[in-house]
């Protein structure tokens, strides 16, 4: 190894030598596998707001065409990775340590791996950053390290904190990995190059450093070479796990600690991963959109160990086959390291940005943790953590589920390394407590956001129904007044009238004594009688109407209720008919035209009703039964009505007169008829009845007398 | 008034005492208008740890009441949504033991459940929007209703009401964003384990 000048790096506290088992994966050149035939695309690889597909099923899509995009800004675009159809968008199995579903494109590829058209960039120094960001962030790139964020947002710096270091990941501390130890030995100059892209388009800092950790000589010497004498710094540092985590590599190169709760970008200082870097490179220079990555396939369960240039969403399984995947030999498939990483749930899940590893180990090689057994505060975890936190406090505390506690105890500080669990005499799974404390505090403190909104919005409706009831209260309150006034003044009137009583003039300024003279000339004039009339009859056919309706569509429990307010109803409307008929024959000249006219309406209100019943085509057929038998009914009797009329108009006086005798003699007849049958049932309407036929009679002896007069 | 002093000291000493009393208790009467806390903490405390459904299943029409009931000394054990969990905070933070749901009240649920109004049944009466304690239905007169699933706290409230049963309860299903970690199981001894070494439990790292 060439060393021109050794650059100062730090130490961090803790951190763990495990065995390595890096070398397996090494031996063998980087390899391409034959394209999958269905390809599966999750819409959320990344951290923050899953993708929402631009596709449908059945679109035919090339490689690198863009089949879901961003929502937000905390989003990127998924891409697919080869040519094909989109077969489905449906809920699949994910590649998360939860096991869950959620929804994924499904690409049935073609096998001919079309790509769509690219547009190439020869020089992007002539582009400005936004530019810049947009292509990477159009490209879909999301951190390839492991924690998939959105490149582009982390690249896009405030104005108020100027970046001055890049630092290019390259350490990769976790056993078994090497994809980019295998990136940076066959993309040196493409890692260069991403470099030299990134420190662009964050203005050039002070710093770009790529940091590696020395057991990787090949790839420092590689890196070195590839950099020649350009401005980028290679730190090299002695292997430690986990010297990769964002933190801790910053402190290694900067000698700076990022402070509890705060992002590197606080101190000025970016960090990438260097397959992200190459990523971005090749985005912005070939217009190439993220559809493989370099992902490690390691374990003693299969026949070739090695490195493979994999394209995203191609299902785990048939990565694993195509090395000689022996089932029979595995005891569990796991994605990402052995100490970060996290059981599959099966192999069908596809590889996504985030996938740097898959291993799949023989039991031998992995075996089940042994049981946890108690505590015996050696202190072995404190000295291994390389945030310096109390790991058995943290313990003690997630166990018994004080988050609070845990919270005073900077939990969120813990990166979920796993170096204290390795180092646990009592193999005590101290992460996975962590994990769920830290994942039950954001649950809590999400449920604590939802109820706060909760109580606001409670709290906003009990205000608000106290004003509408004051509200009530205050026109309640001004209408008694309002009414109080309009007595005292009416009485005030009445004495002024009573003292008065001759003067003409009072009469006239009192208005309820106006309107109550209008109401009586009103009752009075015939025609207004007329309408009032008319209208009762209206509405008597338009209840009997609906309830027939409504009898038609009812249930057969309900027909009798129904029947009875039927029945009801039609006797109202008999009576409205004969009060109308009353009314015409009494005022009989001048009355044959509203009689038309009245006819007329019936017929029209009846037309339009039919027109209605008839537009609705679905209520028709419901209804038709009773709808047409309404109609019969209404014009058989405006048949009737007109006849008569046109009859009436054509008789002399006398003849109508006569007419309207027989007519009433048969009333009188069937009224008698009715009340006798009534007395008979003794029903509670005989009284009715009785006084009606009275009124009858007297009618009859009425018009037999104006006969009388008349022949006279 | 020196020689009042010399002469009866046990009037000076009266007087003195009287005379500082006045100045005290001038200032905590100015401190006692001047700092006055407005409100009663403590129903504000038990308030925030109550989960806020507004449910009235204990028996006081929303959250607040129950927390001022709590505070004048009711029991702590009438909160079904909040369930244990809930019952345990109060028990902390006001320094009692933690006694056990009371199952008169109802019992704790498996998870967070939802109001889902079936459109195509809704009549449009307006009954479970009036019934709704946080205005998450939506809806008019003789128009479908349909609930703000975000600000659902589900209550169930407004099933009752429904004179066509078109309100159902479905539970709030768990996606990837929300999931978290479980604890790992209980500890158990070596020998309490299952022995085959093919035992394809247990995790990474």
């Amino acid at each position: 190894m060439k060393q021109e000048q050794m650059i100062k790096v730090w130490d961090i506290t803790g951190g763990i030598h495990p065995p390595e088992n890096k070398d397996q994966s090494m031996g063998l050149p980087l390899a391409e596998l034959s394209i999958p035939e269905e390809l599966v695309f999750p819409l959320s690889q990344h951290i923050g707001a899953p993708a929402r597909p631009v596709v449908a099923v059945g679109d035919a899509v090339l490689a690198g065409e863009k089949i879901a995009e961003a929502v937000g800004a905390m989003s990127v675009p998924v891409h697919a990775s080869t040519s094909g159809t989109i077969s489905a968008i449906e809920e699949r199995t994910l590649p998360h340590a939860s096991g869950m579903s959620g929804l994924c494109i499904v690409l049935a590829s073609d096998g001919q791996h079309r790509f769509a058209e690219q547009t190439a960039c020869a020089d992007y120094r002539q582009l400005d950053v936004n530019t810049l960001l947009e292509k990477i962030r159009n490209a879909g790139i999301a951190g390839l390290g492991g924690a998939g964020f959105p490149t582009s947002l982390k690249l896009h710096t405030q104005q108020d904190s100027p970046i001055d270091t890049l630092i290019l990941n390259g350490t990769e501390c976790e056993p078994y990995i090497t994809a980019d130890h295998r990136l940076m030995l066959d993309f040196a100059q493409d890692v260069v190059a991403g470099t030299e892209l990134l420190g662009f388009i964050l203005g050039e800092p002070k710093r770009v450093v790529i940091g590696i950790e020395d057991n990787k000589p090949d790839a420092i010497a590689a890196i070195k070479h590839a950099v020649g004498d350009k401005a980028i710094e290679v730190a090299v540092f002695p292997t430690k796990y986990p010297s990769g985590g964002e933190k801790q590599l910053i402190q290694i190169i900067t000698g700076q600690e990022v402070p509890s709760g705060k992002i590197p970008a606080a101190l000025g200082i970016v960090m990438q991963n260097v397959g992200t870097a190459v990523a971005a490179y090749r985005a912005v220079r070939f217009g190439e959109a993220l559809t493989y990555r370099i992902t490690t396939v390691v374990g003693e369960a299969l026949d070739t160990q090695r490195n493979i240039k994999v394209l995203l969403g191609t299902p785990v399984a048939h990565l694993l086959n195509e090395n000689g995947f022996d089932s029979s030999q595995s005891s569990k498939l796991i994605m990402g390291g052995p100490m970060m990483g996290f059981a599959l749930p099966s192999a069908d899940v596809p590889v996504v940005k985030t996938t740097n590893c898959i291993i799949a180990p023989s039991v031998e090689e992995m075996p089940p943790a042994p049981p946890a057994q108690a505590c015996i505060r050696c202190g072995l975890c404190a000295e291994a953590c390389p945030a310096s936190l109390l790991p058995q406090q943290l313990y003690w505390y997630a166990k018994a589920e004080e988050y609070e506690r845990l919270q005073n105890y900077n939990l969120f500080d813990c990166i979920e390394c796993g170096a204290c669990s390795y180092v646990c005499p009592s193999t005590i799974p101290l992460v996975q407590y962590y994990r769920s404390a830290k994942g039950a505090i954001r649950q809590q403190e999400q449920e604590k956001v939802k109820s706060d909104h909760a109580r606001q919005r409670f709290e906003f409706r009990k205000l608000r129904m106290e004003r509408a009831e004051q509200e009530k209260e205050a026109k309640r309150l001004a209408r008694k007044q309002a009414a109080e006034q309009a007595k005292q003044i009416a009485a005030e009137r009445k004495a002024a009238a009573s003292t008065q009583a001759d003067a003409p003039d009072t009469v006239k300024d009192d208005p309820v004594a106006a309107a109550l003279a209008r109401v009586k000339a009103k009752e009075q004039d015939p025609a207004a009688q007329k309408a009032k009339l008319e209208r009762a009859l209206d509405s008597a056919t338009s209840r009997v109407e609906k309830l027939q309706q409504r009898f038609v569509a009812a249930e057969a429990d309900q027909k009798e209720k129904f029947e009875a307010q039927l029945k009801q109803a039609q006797l109202r409307l008999d009576d409205a008919k004969t009060k109308l008929q009353d009314f015409s024959t009494a005022s009989q000249p001048n009355e044959v035209n509203l009689e038309t006219n009245l006819k007329n309406n019936l017929e029209n209100s009846l037309e339009t009703k039919a027109k209605d019943s008839t537009a609705s085509p679905e209520q028709t057929q419901s209804l038709k039964p009773a709808a047409a038998e309404t109609m019969d009914a209404a014009t058989a009797a405006i048949e009737r009505a007109k006849a008569k009329t046109q009859s009436m108009a054509e008789m002399s006086p006398e003849e109508k007169l006569k007419a309207q005798l027989t007519a009433l003699e048969t009333r009188v007849q069937k009224a008698k008829e009715k009340l006798q049958k009534a007395e008979a049932d003794g029903s509670e309407h005989v009284e009715a009845l009785r006084t009606g036929l009275e009124k009858m009679t007297a009618k009859l002896v009425n018009t037999q007398e104006q006969l009388e007069q008349l022949s006279q | 008034m020196f020689e009042l002093i010399v002469n009866h000291p046990i009037i000076a000493a009266l007087l003195a005492l009287g005379g500082l009393a006045l100045v005290f208790g001038g200032i905590l009467g100015f401190a006692a208008v001047t700092f006055k806390v407005e409100g009663d903490p403590i129903v504000e405390q038990i308030d925030a740890l109550l989960p806020q459904t507004q449910c009235g299943q204990c028996g006081h029409p929303g959250c607040r009441p129950y927390a001022e009931g709590i505070a004048n000394g009711e029991a702590i054990n009438k909160c079904p949504p909040g369930g244990q969990g809930t019952i345990n905070a109060l028990a902390d933070l006001l320094g009692v033991d933690a006694p056990s749901l009371d199952a008169e009240h109802g019992e704790e649920q498996e998870g967070q459940t939802v109001a889902f109004i079936r459109e195509d049944e809704c009549i449009g009466c307006t009954k479970c929007i009036q019934a709704c304690p946080v205005d998450a239905i939506l809806g008019a007169a003789k128009q479908m209703h349909t609930v703000i699933s975000n600000e659902c706290t589900g209550c169930d409230l407004c099933v009752d009401p429904c004179p066509v049963d078109c309100i159902d309860m479905l539970p709030v299903e768990k996606t990837v964003n929300d999931w978290h970690w479980e604890k790992p199981a209980i500890d158990i001894i070596a020998t309490d384990r299952p022995m085959p070494p093919q035992d394809k439990g247990g995790q990474a790292a």
